[in-house]
Parts: C-alpha cells; sequence; structure tokens
C-alpha cells in the first residue's frame, strides 16, 4: 500500500511558479468507469484518487470512522464510501446517479465520471460516456465477462469512444492467477471484434489493494504493460482529430451592444478559423468572410476548436442563434429527415408520431420519430422488432423534423449528429439519438406551390376556415354536439365538413387500434386531413376522443394561428359511463375491452380551452348555439 | 494543431454554459458571493458576453454578518463589470435580529435559504447561476450543471435531467427554475491558478496579514466589527491569517499563515494536509448527508 498521507509534490516547496508553470500546461483527459454491480468501480475511483494524493488529512480520517460505521470491507479503509456521495446510496451500498470526480498526477489533469452498474440505468453510462474520452471497462476476476460487460461495451462503442480499457478487478481474489486474466482477455476480446471495438488495453488489478493501479504489482510479475495511471497519462486526446475537420461554429448568442457591433458568439465544434477565412451562414447558405474573432484580451489571429469565441463577419447578413457558421468551401449538409439511433432515458415509452422538442448542436426544432425498425438486444446484439422504445431501450428508427436542421452523421461530429429529445408537456430529457445520415426522401421531395392558395379558396367560400376540435370522453356527446354545429353552419351558407372519428377508423384509419401508439398517429393524419380542407377553405368539426394534450397541440400547431378551437365536450366520467349509449363502458368493466379511455387508458383534459361546454348544465343543442356563436360571432 | 490546455478548455466550456443560458432564460440571474469562485464566475461572464456587458444583474443575498472586505469589493466588482448590483436581505432575519452568535443553524437557515428563495422569487428570475464545483463536496459531484428546481425551490437528486454531449435542457413550466453552476468541473487549484494568470481582483482577506483575532471551538475567528460578542476573558489577539473560504465572519474559521501573495497562498493550499472546507461549520452537521439535505431544501 502507498503511504495514506498527501504527500505533495517536492518541487511545489522547492519552486511554486515552476510547479504552477507546469500545470498550467496539462493537458486534460475525460474519461469512464462502468462494470456491474460489485465490480468495484467506486472503489477504483477512490483509489486512484487516494493513489494521486487527491485525499486529505481530514477526509480520510472521516473516511476510516465510516469504513468502520458503514463500510463493507470489515473496518478496513473503503474506499468506495470516498465516491458514494448521496445519503440513499450509501444506505444501499451502490451508486446511482453520474458523479464526476477530479485529480491530476505530474502529468495531467482527469475528469472522471463514475456511471452506475445498475441494468435499469443505462441513461446515466450513456451521459457519462458522451463526453469521454475513454472508458474503463471493470471486470470481476471472479466472475469474467458478464452480460452487462457487453452492455457496457457496446454503449461505449455506441457513443463513440476510442479509447477502451479493460480493467480485470479484484485480482486479489484469484490469487493473481494469470490463467485467468488471461482468459478473460480472451474471452473480451472475442466479443470486443464483434462490435467493432478494434483495440483495447488490458490491465490486471486490484482497486481494493492497489495492485496496478498506480503502483506497480509485486503480485503479479508476470505483466509487463502499463499500470492504469500510467495508461491513463499517456494515452493521445483526440484534439487532432477536431481540429483538422472543417471549422464549424453553432452560433449560441447574438452579440449587439449598440449598432455598430454584431458579433456571433458559439462553441467552435470542429477545424479553426482565422480573419479573412470565406464562410457560409446555415441553413440560408449565405456567404461572407471572417472580419475579427473578438475577446476581452484583444483580437485572435486564429481560434480553434473547443474554444468559445465571437465572430464579426464582413458582411450584414442573417445570422441567428441556431444557425452554423462554416467553412464556405465544405459546409454541413441541411436536411429535415433522418435515420438515427436514439436511446430512451424516460418511464414513459416513446410514442411514436408524437411531437416532441429536439436540441441538436443549438438548434430547436420540433420532430416527431417512427416507429423504430428495430431495438437491439444489447445482451445478445440481436436486432428485435418493437414498436416503440422503452426505458433505456436503443432502438434504430427515422426521423423527420419541422423544419430543416444543419448536421452531420454523428460518426464525424458528436457536436452536430448528437441530439436530445424533450417532452414538450413534462419538460424532461426523454432520449439522446445519433444521427446516422438524411433520408434521401427529404433531399428530393419539394414543396409545391400551388397557385390558388388557401386563401383564394377561402374568399371564394367568404368564410375564414376553422377547426373546431371537440375532445371528451367517449359518450360525452361530441358527435351529438358536432352534428348540431355543422347543421346550424349549413343553414347559415357556410362550407363545411364533419369528421368523426369512428367514421374515420371505418376507412382512412382502419389499420389503427387503440393504444396510445396508434392513438397517437390517429390524430396526427386526422390533423393532416383537417389541414388540407382548411387549405381548403373549409370549416372543419372534428370529434374524436383524442386524450392526450400533446397530440391536440400538434393539431393546433399544424394551423394557422387562431385556426384552432379547442372545444372541450365536459361529461363527468360517472354520468358518460351511466349514459353508456354504445355500451362500450360496461364492456371495458367487464374486462372485455382493452385500453378504453377513462377506464384503463388516461384522458388528458384541456387546461386552457377555447371553449368548455359543461353537458350537465347544457342540452346539446344549446352548446351548439355556443360554439356557433363563439365561431361567427 | 494547437493543444488547448485543460485551463482553455474550461474556460471555453463555462463560457458556452452562460451564454447558453442567456439565449434560452427569461430572466437569469448571478448569485455573487464575493468569494474567489464567484469572482471567477464574474469574470467567465464578462468573457462571454464582451463588448456587451454581462446581460444579467449580480444578486447578493446578504447576511448583514459578511466580513467588512467583502462589502467593499462587492460594490467595486459590479461596477467595474458594468453590472446592476441587487442585494436582498431577509426582513424578517432583520427583524429578529437573527445572527450567528445566539441562532446557530437557524442563521443560515433564515438569511441564506430563505432569503436566497425571497429573492428569485422577487424578482421572478427563473434561472440563477450559482459558483459551486463539483469537487466541494460529495452532493455537489452528482449535480447537474443545469440544476432543475420544483416551483418551491426544491431538488431532486433522484429526478435529474441527463445532460450528454454540450447540450442543456432549458425548458420549464412557470413557477419552476434552474441553478445553474458555469464551473462544475473546476476544481480549487484551477481557480486560484485561473485567478493568478487572469490577474482577478479578489478580497483581501485570502492573503496573510495581521488581524485581530479570538480562538473559539477550535476555530480561529476574525473580529471584524464590534458586534463580536467576546465571552468572558476573551481578548481579541493579533495573528497573522488568512482565510480559505469566505462566508459569515462569524462562522469562518481563519488558518495561521503567512502567505501574503497568490504564489504562497497556492504553495500553501497544496501543502497543507486538511480539505478547503474545514474552516466552514455548514458541512459538519447531520454526518455526511448536510449538504444534500441543505440543498433539497433550497440551499444553494
Amino acid at each position: 500500500m502507498t503511504d495514506p498521507s498527501y504527500t505533495p509534490d517536492a518541487l511545489i516547496g522547492q519552486d511554486i511558479a515552476a510547479y504552477l508553470d507546469g500545470h498550467r500546461r496539462k493537458t486534460l483527459l475525460r474519461f469512464i468507469t462502468c462494470g456491474s454491480v460489485d465490480d468495484g468501480k467506486s472503489t477504483l475511483i477512490g483509489r486512484l484518487l487516494y493513489d494521486s494524493k487527491m485525499i486529505f488529512e481530514d477526509q480520510l480520517a472521516a473516511l476510516q470512522a465510516d469504513s468502520k460505521r458503514v463500510g463493507t470491507q470489515g473496518g478496513e479503509i473503503d474506499f468506495a464510501l470516498l465516491v458514494d456521495g448521496l445519503a440513499a446510496e450509501r444506505e444501499q451500498g451502490i451508486t446511482i446517479d453520474v458523479a464526476y470526480r477530479f485529480f491530476a498526477t505530474e502529468k495531467r489533469k482527469f475528469i472522471v465520471a463514475d456511471t452506475p452498474g445498475h441494468e435499469q440505468y443505462t441513461r446515466n453510462m450513456v451521459t457519462g460516456a458522451s463526453t469521454a474520452d475513454l472508458a474503463v471497462i471493470l471486470i470481476d476476476a471472479r466472475k469474467g465477462v458478464l452480460t452487462q460487460t457487453r452492455r457496457h461495451s457496446y454503449l461505449a462503442q455506441l457513443v463513440g469512444i476510442r479509447h477502451i480499457v479493460l480493467a480485470v478487478n479484484k485480482m486479489d481474489l484469484v490469487g493473481y492467477d494469470r490463467a485467468t486474466f488471461d482468459a478473460i482477455v480472451a474471452d473480451y476480446r472475442a466479443f470486443a471484434a464483434s462490435i467493432g471495438i478494434e483495440a483495447f488495453v488490458a490491465i490486471p488489478i486490484s482497486g481494493f489493494k492497489g495492485d496496478n493501479v498506480a503502483g506497480r504489482s509485486a503480485a503479479m510479475g508476470w505483466y509487463d504493460g502499463p499500470t492504469l495511471m500510467e495508461h491513463l497519462e499517456t494515452v493521445e486526446v483526440d484534439q487532432t482529430a477536431a481540429q483538422a475537420r472543417p471549422f464549424e461554429m453553432p452560433v449560441q448568442w447574438v452579440n449587439r451592444p449598440d449598432l455598430d457591433f454584431r458579433g456571433f458568439a458559439g462553441l467552435i465544434a470542429t477545424g479553426s478559423v482565422a480573419p479573412g477565412d470565406a464562410v457560409r451562414v446555415l441553413p440560408s447558405g449565405r456567404t461572407s468572410t471572417v472580419a475579427r474573432i473578438v475577446t476581452l484580451d484583444g483580437d485572435l489571429n486564429r481560434a480553434v476548436a473547443g474554444q468559445s469565441v465571437t465572430l464579426t463577419l464582413a458582411d450584414e447578413i442573417d445570422c441567428s442563434r441556431g444557425d452554423v457558421v462554416a467553412a464556405a468551401g465544405d459546409p454541413p449538409p441541411v436536411a429535415d429527415q433522418f435515420e438515427a439511433t436514439i436511446v430512451w432515458m424516460a418511464d414513459e415509452a416513446l410514442l411514436p408520431g408524437r411531437a416532441y422538442w429536439l436540441k441538436l448542436g443549438t438548434q430547436t426544432v420540433s420532430a416527431t420519430v417512427q416507429p423504430p425498425k428495430y431495438v437491439i438486444n444489447v445482451n445478445t446484439l440481436e436486432h428485435l422488432a418493437a414498436k416503440t422504445l422503452d426505458l433505456n431501450a436503443i432502438g434504430v428508427a427515422t426521423l423527420a423534423t419541422d423544419r430543416p436542421i444543419v448536421f452531420r452523421p454523428y460518426a464525424e461530429d458528436r457536436e452536430l449528429g448528437g441530439f436530445i429529445l424533450i417532452d414538450k408537456l413534462t419538460n424532461a430529457t426523454v432520449g439522446a439519438g445519433m444521427l446516422h445520415f438524411a433520408l434521401r426522401r427529404a433531399q428530393n421531395v419539394h414543396w409545391q406551390p400551388t397557385d390558388i392558395d388557401r386563401a383564394h379558396h377561402a374568399s371564394l367560400k367568404n368564410q375564414r376556415p376553422a377547426v373546431l376540435w371537440l375532445t371528451g370522453l367517449s359518450g360525452a356527446g361530441k358527435s351529438t354536439i358536432a352534428n348540431l354545429v355543422e347543421k346550424k353552419l349549413a343553414r347559415m351558407n357556410r362550407h363545411t365538413f364533419l369528421l368523426d372519428g369512428d367514421n374515420v377508423r371505418h376507412g382512412l384509419n382502419r389499420d389503427l387500434g387503440f393504444t396510445d401508439a396508434d392513438r397517437v398517429e390517429n390524430i396526427r393524419r386526422v390533423g393532416e386531413v383537417a389541414k388540407l380542407m382548411t387549405d381548403a377553405g373549409l370549416i372543419v368539426v372534428t370529434a374524436f376522443i383524442s386524450p392526450f394534450r400533446a397530440e391536440r397541440e400538434m393539431v393546433r400547431a399544424m394551423m394557422a394561428p387562431g385556426e384552432f378551437v379547442e372545444v372541450h365536450i365536459d361529461t363527468p366520467l360517472a354520468e358518460a359511463e351511466a349514459r353508456d349509449v354504445k355500451g362500450l363502458y360496461a364492456k371495458a368493466r367487464a374486462g372485455q375491452l382493452k385500453n378504453f379511455t377513462g377506464i384503463d387508458s388516461p384522458y388528458e383534459a384541456p387546461v386552457d380551452p377555447e371553449i368548455r361546454i359543461d353537458t350537465t348544465a347544457m342540452t346539446a343543442e344549446a352548446a351548439a348555439e355556443a360554439i356557433v356563436v363563439y365561431l361567427i360571432g | 494543431m494547437t493543444d488547448l490546455t485543460h485551463l482553455e478548455r474550461l474556460e471555453a466550456e463555462s463560457i458556452h454554459i452562460l451564454r447558453e443560458v442567456v439565449a434560452e432564460a427569461e430572466r437569469p440571474v448571478m448569485l455573487y458571493s464575493v468569494g474567489k469562485d464567484s469572482a471567477v464566475m464574474l469574470h467567465l461572464a464578462r468573457k462571454a458576453f464582451y463588448p456587451a456587458p454581462p446581460p444579467f444583474p449580480l444578486l447578493h443575498v446578504d447576511t448583514t454578518w459578511k466580513f467588512q472586505a467583502m462589502y467593499e469589493l462587492r460594490d467595486r466588482a459590479a461596477r467595474a463589470a458594468g453590472m446592476e448590483l441587487l442585494v436582498h436581505r431577509n426582513p424578517e432575519a432583520e427583524a429578529r435580529g437573527i445572527n450567528p452568535f445566539d441562532h446557530g443553524a437557524l442563521h443560515t437557515d433564515l438569511w441564506k435559504t430563505e432569503g436566497l428563495k425571497q429573492a428569485l422569487d422577487k424578482y421572478g428570475f427563473d434561472v440563477a447561476f450559482g459558483g459551486a464545483r463539483r469537487d466541494e463536496e460529495k452532493a455537489r459531484a452528482k449535480e447537474r450543471v443545469f440544476s432543475f428546481r420544483s416551483a418551491s425551490h426544491r431538488w431532486d437528486p433522484k429526478n435529474q435531467r441527463p445532460e450528454l454531449w454540450h447540450l442543456y435542457n432549458a425548458k420549464k413550466a412557470k413557477g419552476e427554475s434552474i441553478r445553474v453552476f458555469p464551473i462544475s468541473n473546476w476544481t480549487e487549484l484551477d481557480i486560484w491558478q485561473y485567478i493568478q494568470i487572469e490577474k482577478i481582483p479578489i478580497v483581501p482577506l485570502y492573503f496573510a496579514a495581521p488581524r485581530p483575532t479570538v480562538e473559539r471551538d477550535g476555530m480561529i475567528l476574525m473580529v471584524d466589527d464590534d458586534r463580536f460578542p467576546l465571552r468572558d476573558g476573551e481578548v481579541p489577539v493579533e495573528r497573522s491569517i488568512r482565510f480559505r473560504t469566505l462566508g459569515c465572519y462569524p462562522l469562518t474559521g481563519a488558518v495561521e499563515s503567512e502567505a501574503a501573495d497568490l504564489g504562497a497562498v497556492i504553495q500553501e493550499m497544496l501543502l497543507t494536509t486538511t480539505s478547503e472546507r474545514q474552516g466552514r461549520a455548514i458541512d459538519k452537521d447531520e454526518g455526511g448527508a448536510g449538504m444534500e439535505k441543505k440543498k433539497q431544501e433550497g440551499y444553494f
């Protein structure tokens, strides 16, 4: 064991200026540790901190006390207690979230993400891996390559980590046996090759005893490779690769302190830039040249990937947040339909067809995901059929954005190829993805402008198009009221069309059932049809349960502002069930009808509808009258 | 090929975070505690938005018990940055005369935790920058850069948003807010070295000088003004001291030191064998879970 107390570098005492000068030139390596529960990740990180002299006397004293009180090492120092931060985790004895730790050696500075081995926390591993240069995959020497080892290796590969270290831990518990180590490495090599990991470095260690972590192991003279610390200190960091690519900078913020200055602030994703360089602003495609690279410390002659800068351009061209300033000669492509691998991170499954926020670089757009082509069983790497993505599922799917975005394939550039998906109602980050390529159909299908436009259609009919969207429980009275509304409007010579939920399911949507995903697609299609009808100048009346707020908002967003009128036909569940005109509630209660809204499928009532009809206080006739008055005035 | 150093990478990351907030938040504010971490955060903000001044105000949640030298630097730094300075003092704590000598934990709770919530609600700030670092404390090591707070300012450590690449999710519902920590990934040594390289002004109390002190409960306390109640037999003694962290003067322990400039302070820090927050009483309550509990309740 190494000296337990903190012993600083001798140079610090002798010549602090020289020490600091050396320290400030150090590079940074970000890495993650991953492995199964009980593989000893936290113990290894604690050991790295301890061996790199990051543990102070007071922390050591607290650690010794904690080790006696709650430790799992029979009173010996339990390094895991150093890093298992949250109270709940201490009690369970496992790490449940991503924690970041910092240490430095004489050669380099490190940021390590401690990521969990628990199966249900794949999302945390992907999170930690997204910013890492290197991954340490831990294996318990007594157990060998486990299902979760495969999972973690696959994820590290998926996220694009180029440097993999296989740390075969707990060698002390197998008598430092070389044959055990060799067998595990051979086993892992076969697996690694199958998922495209070309190279890895295998090191036999004991995090608990310290063998081959910082110091060489006396017990494993048969191993002549680097210690873990030596490897971390010398492995090459990939700054060169990013800087060699064409210049690209997503614009974060436009800096306009006064009328004379207009700067574009951002973090350079790839390449380098200098005043005089020809650039192109995407997606517009306009070109200019870089005038200045402005900083508080004076203008720069050159800036490179990884630096945050403010650029000014020689010409006054449109450029705002979300745009990308790129090398004029090799700009990134622009598209609105993609194939991507998506990791799902929320308890609530992906709803294909539902609109989510997609954030990529500094662009935030609305996006819908198609049902996955397949999901990947990360244990067997089999491709399985699936209709959705559940928590921790990884699938390949196509997605469409509501406007074109600037991108690069993730394999070329993490910054313009990685994205997150955000639920529009809860605002939670529900997924993360990696773009592979744009679909050709997005590039080849263009919008065809027509000469007789929607305003012309509407003026011929002498009316303002609108969608009266009736939503409510089954049996609330939607169809009855919708029918009365249409009759009243027809008498007033208004051109209308009624889209009824049951009727649509006989034709256009006959292929859809009543799962959440099918309900979303049902409403999306009806929304598109209603939109075409408003383009034709019609007043559309719809009668659909449309139970989810997100889809109603999606349809609202499809329409011109003010044309979508949400009408909540508000009938209490008990009342609708008592009426039970079609006998459906009885069937649902008897278990003969699945996914019935109000019984075993939720209804999300409108928060702020344009019109609310309380059917317990109003006849259908009066309700229809109120809706017509709202529309016509 | 230009190899960026670790400090250059940290600086670029922090500036990126500051700009993301300004681009996406409705009403951001920077919590300014006048300490060295705040000084670095403020300096980074000036860099991020230059030549414009940082487009948000500074907020100091005051307890009336900070060191005099902190109040002086606070006002000077805000002026130099061209930023509005808002000072909030919890009126209830002021009325009840809450102080660290008589009220113990209640002092921190009312002045700081409650005071902060009041100030954020009063001005309707939806995002607040804080100068916390992940290397300071175990609970902070797991906190996101964008740390989401409920409408009642609570932190739910089990339900944090995943943060991938440089993508931060700043979406929130009305009434909810986000605490953002731009220097999450900096260490204490990074902070000191950056202050040295960038010549950032900090409170002189970080440097050793002869100051009036008393020793109490194992801590050296500075007698900063005449509100300091001396116990029977206590006589202030002049010692050469400095502070590793700065808070309310009656709660902040000094270390005896001769380190009068940055090089010497860094040297002493690297040669010392106790962790940074030793001098502050706040983390010692309730075992190791003290800070986590305070954070859940809304402490920064």
